[in-house]
């Protein structure tokens, strides 16, 4: 017994998940299932009462593996990935049907986990690389074309960051002779290379196509479980390494602004979501460029209650799409009536990502905004507050009256699952716990917490932001201008790949084949010419410059060859 | 470039006739009225508030009289009509990209 304890304190929780996911495809599904649900809980209260510290080292090819350290930045992300990914589990009961994604979603958040326990860059990139893999078997798994070359894609990127984070990686370790996942800064050898891969996996603007492109195209409960890990590894890895750098400040405010505007007129409502996820990353990497005590704090509880929300969301979504058999916000309208349950948490997660007073994203939202205006950053600050309204604007508003209210469509759908209500239900209710009670959740941050959200300029001023938000909303439906959901394609940086570079090499390859086809049809028709030329210049003079046919030339060469042949043997 | 002809959506369960469809009393206009009225007074209220508290101001804008109810007003208008504009360029067809590998 005191064996199995001892293991079970000193290895990462990420790999009980791992191996969990492994043996889940061999058990019958029903078991598996409660695995699933049972195995990460286990784990929380494990990590829960474990000490700090680096508990597991383990020697490879010279250099010493920390494969579970445990400190003030592991331990907040090890225990939100772990009630992640049971919730999800327990949303994604009556949702899945395949084999495939139980256990491709245990391993897939095993492995973000472990990658967060990492104690150095090896282990990082190891852990970070299956979880790439793993998961595009969420997307997969949907079984349509589009998730099929969406999965394609997504993998591509993925494969292509992890290249960068390992050469990075090798240049980084060979000048400072340290594989620590640490303090790494932009200037070190191989820095800006470690740093482009955590920015690709994070959605940097310009490498975030790969979030709105694939998430939506997941099964209903991969896409739940998809947004909770990559970015937020990404963010937890560049708040390690790259805190205080200056240029993630910029970055994090142009990742804030623009998804807004395609959220506003996209149709599908998963991918609104998938670019309001963009848009909140935006929140924490600014967090992590302002790279003080309160703002890493912020972006650390903002990380903590994002998960929660976004994956309330995606869980109302896919409980529509798994009923309807769509998310296109043109489609939808009216399930309020037959669906009042995923209406009420819907409106719960709208609340905390718009960052409602008494829900969660209020308490963390404004610890940033208030670490950016205490840095003097005015502009940056004026963006971040733009952010927070149009957040709420397509998030807030938009998610839940077109998917629920607007025009009924005649859709009188079941209400969703027990097993999804259950899960919605819990996940609401944390939300809102959080909200009422950010205590629980300051506990838990790597700095004392020396913030109080509820003072009576906080939340006016967010109130007053968000009721004219929702006037705005109101009076540019009551004139009809705002703009109807529309069954389309909103061509976004991905068009630089998907059509723009596609179009480009196949006109070229068109383009060398018209050219090969002209310089053969003129060198032949010149050489005819010649020949013609040839034949009426010289032969009538000479029978030797007239032509024959090939058979005879065959047979000259034929007797050629043999009176060789005879000429060497009798030699 | 927009094909507006519906498809048929998928549904994973039988539909139920349009007529027979009720009326909940937040759909009356009575009740959409009154929402409106409502959210238009708590504005009102929340605007003349700024006048009670006392401020916390790190930038000069901060003290503008309903500042953050202006900002919110007007930057959210500006999105959706930016956005709206922003679709002569992007928008395409459904299945824009369905013919890529």
């Amino acid at each position: 017994m005191t064996v199995i304890d001892n293991l079970i304190l000193i290895l990462n929780p990420g790999i009980f998940l791992i191996l969990g996911g492994l043996i889940s495809n061999i058990l019958p599904l029903k078991i598996s299932k409660t695995l699933n649900i049972a195995l990460p809980l286990l784990l929380l209260v494990n990590l829960w009462n474990t000490d700090q510290g680096n508990h597991f080292s383990a020697l490879f090819l010279g250099y010493n593996l920390e494969l579970f350290r445990v400190d003030d930045f592991s331990y907040i992300f090890g225990i939100i990935f772990l009630i992640a990914i049971a919730v999800a589990n327990l949303y994604a009961i009556s949702a899945t049907t395949s084999r495939i994604e139980p256990s491709a979603s245990m391993i897939y958040a095993g492995s973000a986990t472990a990658a967060v326990f990492a104690g150095d860059l090896i282990t990082l990139f190891i852990f970070f690389e299956i979880a790439a893999i793993s998961s595009v078997f969420l997307i997969w798994a949907r079984g349509t074309k589009r998730s099929f070359s969406a999965g394609f894609r997504y993998l591509i990127v993925q494969i292509g960051a992890g290249v960068i984070l390992l050469s990075g990686i090798l240049i980084y370790t060979s000048a400072s002779g340290s594989i620590g996942f640490n303090e790494i800064g932009i200037d070190a050898p191989g820095g800006l290379l470690i740093f482009i891969a955590f920015g690709i996996k994070c959605a940097f603007p310009f490498f975030h196509n790969w979030l709105q492109d694939a998430y939506p195209e997941a099964t209903v409960s991969g896409t739940v479980i998809l947004s909770s890990f990559t970015t937020k590894l990404a963010i937890y890895a560049l708040a390690r390494s790259y805190a205080g750098t200056d240029i993630l400040i910029w970055i994090g405010a142009l990742m804030a602004a623009f998804p807004i505007f395609y959220a506003v007129i996209e149709n599908d409502l998963r991918r609104v979501l998938a670019y309001s996820l963009n848009n909140q990353l935006g929140f924490m990497v600014v967090g992590v460029g302002i790279g003080t005590e309160m703002a890493l704090n912020g972006t650390f509880s903002h990380a903590f209650c994002h998960i929660l929300y976004k994956s309330l969301l995606f869980m109302c979504m896919g409980a529509v799409l798994l009923r309807t058999g769509t998310a296109n916000g043109s489609d939808l309208g009216g399930l309020f009536k037959s669906m009042p349950w995923t209406t009420g948490f819907c409106i719960v997660g709208a609340a905390s990502i718009s960052g409602f007073p008494l829900f969660s994203g209020f308490i963390s939202k404004s610890m940033i905004l208030t670490s950016v205006s205490d840095g003097g950053h005015w502009g940056v600050w004026l963006v971040l507050l733009f952010a927070s309204a149009g957040v709420f604007h397509h998030s807030g508003i938009k998610i839940p009256y077109f998917a629920f209210f607007a025009h009924d469509q005649g859709l009188r759908p079941k209400e969703a699952p027990m097993p999804m209500l259950i899960a919605m239900g819990i996940t609401a209710s944390l939300c809102f716990f959080i909200g009422i009670y950010p205590d629980f959740l300051y506990s838990l941050l790597p700095f004392p917490v020396d913030y109080a959200p509820y003072t009576t300029s906080h939340v006016i001023n967010q109130l007053q932001l968000l009721m004219f938000s929702a006037l705005a909303f109101a009076v540019l439906m009551v004139f009809k201008i705002y703009p109807p959901e529309l069954r389309s394609t909103n061509i976004d940086f991905d068009w630089i790949y998907r059509k723009g570079l596609y179009t480009l090499i196949t006109s070229l390859g068109k383009s060398i084949k018209y050219t090969e086809d002209l310089l053969f049809s003129v060198t032949s028709k010149g050489l005819k010419i010649l020949m013609a030329f040839v034949h009426l210049r010289f032969a009538s003079l000479n029978r030797s410059a007239q032509t024959s046919i090939v058979g005879n030339a065959l047979v000259w060469v034929l007797a050629l060859l043999l009176s060789l042949l005879v000429l060497a043997y009798s030699m | 470039m927009i094909n507006p002809k519906k498809s048929n959506v998928k549904t994973a369960h039988e539909n139920i006739p349009i007529d027979d469809r009720e009326e909940y009393w937040i759909e009356r206009k009575s009740t959409i009225k009154g929402i409106l009225y409502g959210l238009f007074i708590i504005c009102i209220a929340l605007f003349v508030a700024d006048a009670f508290y006392h401020k916390h101001i790190v930038f000069k804008i901060q003290s503008l009289f309903g500042f953050y109810a202006i900002f919110g007003f007007f930057m959210c208008v500006g999105l959706v009509l930016a956005a709206k504009f922003l679709r002569l360029f992007l928008m395409r067809d459904e299945d824009y990209y369905d013919s890529d590998r």
